[in-house]
């Protein structure tokens, strides 16, 4: 591949701790998590979205973990926007309170995203091991204050997909601009917590009817943004939008990966931020490399007319269901191993529709910050 | 949707135009980004919670003497319901 075909990045993703306050039990961490002494510094993460900047990135999400329990997170705003990018907090709102928030505000933050477990208190609890559904709407209330953007982001699935309605109420009555509502991926933490989060057809089905009816009726106010989870669809996600084209995302240590999970392929090494400019791995390391453009793809992608459209899916489900990152991604209907995915659902409405389903333990993600 | 004449169009929280010296004008917001081209770029600037919009549609009409003025009034209030479906403007 030539670099005139290099695509230009769209956003950074900062991952800019593993530290976090919640254990949810579908965290996109990898299940081995950075402790705090290895986390990149502020002038180091300065330096970084100046780099991102000139290759022509123009917005950072600040994730984690809890990117809150970075204390100089005033710093990395105020950084990140005199590089001249938009900025974006990816939060569970706690630990917060107004003065910090007036802090961030001041430093440049334009959007916040606030995450919720479900529509109550024990919807915290159960899912992210912690009570913080109070906090989270008293955040909204202060980002709203600020005129900084709020989305309100509710991660779904089968424990809590019969309560969207409950969910949409809630999303009125804090009245943010946008709101997703983000099926479970399943990767990492999820992965292991699969059978006990995948919803079942017959969920899904009614969760759809409900979100379009919402999008119709609150048009113009709020906007409504799902997706439906790829077990289900027909074909597979663009999972970030294709394998090196708009988004890089940056670990708590530096590493630069293509995406959240990439970390778990096979024999891929992730080159870091301290050793090597970042245009220099987003042009020519051997990860962004290797599943860029469409020289890698197998049939049945090859010669598929929606080859540009989806990429050939994600390489990390293709590792995680078919254990080869370089198939075509099982979920697609063409895959010749969509039958791995066939038998997961099987599985799953199975097993719901026997009811009384034994009680599974969650795994919940621990936090690194804490031994 | 249709925005109502005398009503204020301005940017909703979060949403700002990019800096003035970068070559391309871009309105960023949260996970978008627009591109901006004259006479969008022309109209965003308007959305200021001052001008209303039938005081925009009279500007652009002025700036853009030589098209259609009620074709101008149509993109534009076009444009602006598009850009409150994407809630990037709020009116007042």
């Amino acid at each position: 591949m030539t670099i005139a075909s290099i695509p230009t990045p769209l956003a950074l993703v900062a991952e800019l701790t593993h530290r976090c306050p919640l254990h949810c039990v579908y965290c996109s961490n990898p299940l081995e998590l950075a402790r705090r002494e290895k986390e990149l510094s502020t002038e180091v993460w300065a330096r970084v979205f100046q780099e991102a900047a000139s290759l022509g990135a123009l917005q950072v999400d600040f994730t984690g973990g809890e990117p809150l329990a970075r204390p100089d997170l005033r710093d990395l705003i105020r950084s990140a926007r005199t590089a001249g990018l938009y900025a974006s907090l990816i939060t569970s709102g706690l630990p917060l309170d107004e003065n910090r928030l007036q802090e961030l505000a001041d430093a440049g933050l334009d959007h916040v995203q606030l995450s919720f477990q479900g529509p109550r208190e024990e919807s915290s609890i159960e899912f992210a091991g912690v009570q913080a559904h109070a906090q989270k709407k008293r955040v909204a209330d202060w980002v709203k204050q600020r005129r900084i953007a709020l989305t309100l982001n509710f991660v779904i699935h089968r424990g809590n997909l019969d309560q969207l309605d409950e969910m949409l109420s809630l999303t009125e009555a804090l009245g943010p601009a946008r709101v997703e509502f983000a099926h479970v991926q399943y990767y990492g933490w999820a992965f292991a917590n699969l059978q006990r989060l995948l919803p079942t057809r017959e969920q899904l089905g009614r969760s759809l009817e409900i979100l379009k009816n919402a999008q119709q009726r609150l048009r113009g106010r709020i906007r409504v943004e799902y997706v439906v989870p790829d077990y289900y669809a027909k074909y597979p996600k663009a999972c970030m939008g294709g394998w090196g084209r708009k988004v890089l995302l940056i670990s708590p240590t530096g590493d630069v990966l293509p995406c959240h999970a990439a970390g778990i392929l096979p024999g891929m090494t992730f080159e870091n931020v301290q050793a090597r400019p970042l245009r220099k791995i987003w042009e020519e390391s051997d990860a962004f490399q290797r599943f860029r453009g469409e020289d890698w793809m197998p049939e049945p992608c090859r010669t598929c007319d929606r080859r540009a459209q989806d990429f050939g899916g994600c390489r990390c489900q293709a590792f995680l269901l078919a254990k080869d990152m370089t198939v075509t991604d099982p979920v697609c209907s063409l895959s010749p191993q969509r039958n791995l995915v066939d038998a997961i659902l099987e599985e799953v409405n199975d097993a719901a529709s026997k009811s009384v389903a034994p009680r599974v333990d969650w795994v919940y993600r621990p936090n690194p910050g804490k031994s | 949707m249709k925005p109502l004449p005398e009503s204020r169009p301005r940017l909703a929280p979060g949403c700002r135009l990019n800096e003035r010296s970068s070559p391309t004008r871009m309105l960023l917001m949260p996970e978008r980004v627009l591109r901006l081209n004259g006479p969008s770029l022309e109209i965003i600037e308007r959305c200021d919670g001052q001008h209303t919009v039938q005081q925009i549609i009279a500007d652009l009409q002025a700036v853009y003497s030589k098209a259609d003025p009620p074709r101008v009034e149509h993109d534009i209030l076009e444009y602006l319901g598009q850009l409150q479906e994407q809630r990037a403007l709020d009116f007042e």
